[in-house]
């Protein structure tokens, strides 16, 4: 199967192809790394919010603590609609462990109350 | 429950005619179809008064207008509404144009206008250097001023309400039914029982006469549209600049507003639909090309807002009387330009024509008139200090760009007729109308109106129904 | 020891805080919204503080790194700044009233504002659901609401291009993003991770020609524009949405600036400033956002910082040389270079106006070539960063900056 890619290592943004493991058309060796995880294994940090009880802002902003697969972002997005967070929290606190089987965690971005 | 007199519409006209009415032992209902004051022509026109040079002697319109233009000065000084007597110029660029403003010269002599002087070339300059250097002459009106519409509107109908008058929103007439002592309206599912009626129904004023059977007059509404530019261009001129009428209208207008903005517009564009308020890009093309043919120096990369008006035309002149179908049903319609400036004096015809038609127009001697109506970015610094040890809701500035504060926007929420919505704030208050256009203080004008009106964020409306700003909660399950 | 008036906490204000504090000046610091941080708060997305942290930071934990160090520094908050006047700042919040304060040094870091509907004269109607892609981001992030179904997002900026990618998450459906010039303004990887990552197309040489809906936006009009950036008659196409966000440009707040009579360059719609970031009123600094659109927070911090120990330590004037645009280049930052400073080498920071995959940078005297330097991939989307000599400019009569495409 053939895949193209925009890469993402530099502001140069090379068309890459990907065919049968075969990376083409990269400025670059990281270039080439980057293009084969993203047709093997894409993954991504999530950045959302969830629920805050016992402060002003009624949202907490959060994060993975490390990048989790692409495919599982939805899922995850669901996972924390069910999380209520209760003031006060720390920066780096986990609110939700081993999100969607991944092993990672979910942390809040910001101290409150 | 039985009322003296229900006026349909809360435009300027409506409002004035409360305002009017409600000097007198009357029992007073005002019925609008929108959910506040000042929502049809009312917000959507050039703000100006005229001088009364345009109408045709002994017409409806001269009358009024001269009339109005008289009142309007002490009425806005009541009223705490804002208004500058700017005086306006009419250019002529051409041999034509001259004799055009000649011709207007001389009618606004028999009509009565004050003052009226046509100046040459140099004179012109001299009163506004920014203009097009080809201009050849203009006619001088130092009488025309500038006002804010839907302020002006707004005081009158608080100043009603405090006085007695009641008012339903979001009430659109939907039937009148003649009997022999009066009508019964349907207006909002609610019957109302009234011995008179006042038509101020501006672009529906022909629908709602045609509910009692009138058919004598329709109106044709046209759009006219507008840009208003930031405060940086807003003294590129210092009075009401005008071009030539011609059949088509009036020309496109370049004014300071009353906000310190600067105005720019109409043009006039007939239509069917009496709701269409979308300002086309043909229109603003148009609008620009023109107006810079007077002021060559706008930057119109400084605009901030685009808007379109409907105008009730379609009538020779502005019909103010009884139906011929009915003479206790008062028709105040065909209010076309110059209706704001009329508007004290069209609702005084009214009110003589309500006591032909049977009404006692006893004064009250509880009535309280004025109005106080305080920004507190146009006080002294000593005052404003003053103003927030008493309330420190002053302290804080909401509305960044024009300098609004809480304080200010909880006064509107607690006067009479409070806001219901985010726009209905920025009519009262002035949040969101600068630069950012409600960018950063929307989201907080929003937040104060739900903390205040006890309701959701996502209650809230921007203006119209329908017209929420946010649907619920993140986080929910259904989504 | 130097009193430091700092007007806004947001990065710029922060780092600048922070660096005029160590450098032994007495710091007050005033925010107009109740918490500092200012537009990071809202931007929960990560990518911030690469090269200041070598990590990639959400918005609150980049503000948070700042706001940590913020100890023996003056903070108010929930307070404006109404004027400035010759090292006078007048200021209200609801719990001190009205209050003036008089300072060795001003800097201002008010950052920026967003371009409206109104200021690209979109034609239409004006209903309910449309949103610059802030307000939106506010809406969404911080007070917890959903703004809309179906979103159009007009201009393909980074703010924008996150919006689409934070609505979809949060269940919404982002029916396309519509650029009027041929090429993105968003960084790739905002392209890629927003945007293709959801299937979300985009259209290029595409505007918004027309708004409809009463009440709620119901859909808008799209059309293709033509090399002039004018709508092609006949490609108009619908797109039913309940909701367009609007990120089509920033535009440096500096009401307070203009206000003040200090000098703005008419490229940056920023202040004129010295190379450390003292504007042409002596006393008072600029920084961030207020400056120039930046589109890397770490460089807002680095100028934060430049003016923090300037303010603080009080510049002697003395002779400067002009740094101007030439062709190819939008604007310079800064606009004057001291002849005599702390730093041996100067930083230009400017865009070019057009994509160039292959060029150069080249600094003229007049017409003497002083300075040339070959760069791949520049964009109008990122900016240019030119070190200069300031032996080099202290000899110079006027430097012009311009771009060279290779042909």
């Amino acid at each position: 199967m053939k895949q193209e890619l925009i890469c993402i290592v530099c502001p140069s943004g090379c068309r890459i192809t990907v065919e049968d493991g075969q990376v083409t058309d990269n400025g670059c060796k990281r270039g080439e790394v980057y293009a084969l995880k993203e047709v093997t294994n894409p993954t991504r940090v999530l950045t959302t919010t969830v629920r805050l009880t016992g402060a002003e802002p009624v949202r907490l902003p959060v994060k993975t603590e490390r990048d989790i697969p692409k495919g599982l972002l939805f899922s995850a997005m669901r996972q924390l609609d069910a999380v209520t967070v209760a003031a006060p929290v720390r920066r780096g606190d986990v609110v939700l462990r081993d999100v969607c089987g991944t092993g990672v965690s979910v942390i809040a971005c910001r101290d409150v109350g | 429950m039985r009322y003296d007199c229900i006026i349909i519409g809360g435009g300027v006209i409506g409002c004035a005619t409360a305002y009017t009415l409600a000097h007198c032992q009357l029992r007073t209902l005002l019925v609008e179809a929108e959910n506040d004051v000042a929502m049809g022509t009312t917000r959507a026109n050039s703000a100006i008064v005229h001088a009364g040079y345009d109408a045709i002697p002994g017409s409806a319109m001269a009358r009024t207008n001269i009339r109005g233009n008289e009142l309007m000065e002490g009425l806005c000084r009541r009223l705490d509404v804002r208004f500058e007597r700017i005086g306006s110029l009419v250019l002529g660029f051409s041999e034509d144009d001259l004799s055009t403003l000649k011709k207007l010269y001389e009618r606004g002599v028999k009509n009565g206008v004050r003052g009226l002087a046509l100046l040459d070339r140099e004179q012109t300059l001299e009163k506004e250097p920014n203009l097009a250097a080809n201009v050849t002459g203009s006619l001088y009106a130092p009488t025309t001023g500038i006002v804010d519409p839907w302020g002006l509107a707004l005081a009158m109908a608080q100043v009603a309400a405090r006085n007695g008058v009641e008012f339903a929103f979001s009430s659109p007439v939907t039937a009148i039914t003649r009997k022999e002592n009066g009508f019964f309206v349907t207006a909002g599912g609610q019957t109302y029982d009234t011995r008179t009626v006042v038509n101020a129904a501006g672009v529906y004023s022909d629908i709602i006469h045609g509910m009692i059977g009138g058919d004598s007059f329709h109106i044709t509404p046209d759009r006219g549209a507008y840009y208003v530019l930031d405060k940086s261009q807003g003294k590129l001129v210092s009075h009401v600049i005008f071009q030539c009428p011609t059949e088509k209208g009036k020309g496109v207008l370049v004014s300071s507003t009353v906000h310190g903005n600067l105005i720019v517009g109409p043009d006039a564009v007939p239509q069917t639909d009496r709701t269409d308020v979308a300002a086309t890009a043909e229109s603003l093309d148009y609008i620009r090309r023109t107006a810079l043919l007077s002021v060559p120096g706008i930057n119109f990369r400084e605009n901030i807002r685009n808007f379109a008006g409907i105008r009730a035309r379609g009538t020779p002149d502005f019909i103010i009387g009884p139906s011929p179908v009915d003479p206790r049903f008062i028709n105040l319609a065909g209010i076309q330009s110059p209706g704001l400036t009329a508007a004290p004096a069209i609702a005084q015809e009214a009110a003589a024509w309500l006591r032909m038609a049977g009404l006692k127009l006893e004064e009250r001697d509880d009535f309280i008139d004025g109005r106080t109506h305080i920004e507190f970015r146009r006080q002294p610094r000593e005052v404003q200090a003053r103003m927030i040890r008493e309330n420190p809701a002053y302290g804080r500035v909401i509305c960044r760009c024009e300098t609004i504060t809480e304080g200010e926007i909880l006064d509107a929420l607690h006067a009479p007729l409070p806001p219901r919505t985010v726009d209905g704030v920025k009519r009262r208050c002035g949040t969101g109308m600068g630069r950012c256009q409600g960018g950063f203080c929307g989201p907080r004008v929003h937040e104060i109106l739900a903390r205040e009106l006890g309701v959701a964020m996502w209650e809230i409306e921007k203006d119209r129904p329908g017209s929420q700003i946010a649907l619920g909660e993140t986080k929910e399950a259904d989504v | 020891m130097r009193n430091v008036t700092i007007i806004g906490a947001g990065p710029a204000g922060l780092a600048a805080a922070i660096a005029a504090r160590d450098a032994g000046a007495h710091v007050l610091l005033l925010e107009r919204a109740k918490e500092l941080g200012g537009i990071l708060n809202q931007c929960i997305h990560n990518g911030f503080g690469l090269y200041r942290f070598r990590e990639e930071l959400t918005g609150p934990e980049y503000a948070g790194r700042f706001i940590d160090g913020l100890h023996d520094i003056d903070i108010r908050t929930d307070t404006m700044v109404l004027e400035i006047s010759s090292g006078s700042v007048t200021a209200v919040n609801p719990k001190d009233g009205l209050f003036t304060v008089t300072s060795d040094a001003v800097i201002l870091a008010m950052g920026c504002r967003e371009r409206t509907c109104g200021a690209i004269g979109v034609p239409g109607d004006r209903p309910a659901g449309v949103f610059t892609a802030g307000a939106a981001q506010r809406y969404m992030n911080i007070e917890g609401l959903r703004i809309g179904k179906r979103a159009v997002i007009l201009g393909s900026g980074d703010i924008g291009l996150i919006m689409a990618r934070r609505m979809t998450l949060e269940g919404a459906e982002v029916a396309a993003c519509v650029e009027l010039m041929p090429y993105s303004s968003g960084l790739n990887r905002n392209i890629v991770q927003c945007l293709h990552d959801f299937d979300i197309p985009l259209y290029l040489s595409h505007t918004v020609t027309r708004i409809i809906g009463r009440s709620r936006l119901e859909a808008v009009e799209v059309a293709e524009v033509g090399p002039d950036r004018k709508p092609v008659p006949g490609t108009e196409f619908r797109i039913d949405c309940d909701t367009l966000l609007l990120s089509v440009g920033l535009i440096p707040e500096n009401e307070l600036t203009r206000a003040a009579g200090i000098a703005i360059d008419p490229h940056t719609n920023g202040p004129v400033v010295y190379d450390d970031m003292e504007t042409t009123q002596k006393g008072v600094y600029a920084c961030g956002n207020v400056v120039q659109v930046h589109d890397l927070v770490d460089f807002v911090s680095d100028e934060g910082e430049r003016a923090g120990r300037a303010a603080a330590s009080g510049q002697p004037e003395g002779a400067y040389t002009e740094v101007q645009p030439g062709s190819g280049v939008g604007y310079v930052v800064p606009q004057r270079i001291r002849h005599e400073g702390a730093e041996d080498t100067v930083t230009l920071f400017f865009r070019v106006r057009k994509p160039c995959r292959k060029g150069s940078l080249v600094v003229y005297d007049g017409e003497r070539e002083v300075l040339r330097k070959k760069r791949l991939y520049m964009t109008p989307g990122e900016m240019e960063k030119l070190p200069i000599s300031r032996e080099l400019a202290s000899t110079a009569e006027t430097l012009t900056v311009t771009m060279e495409e290779d042909t």
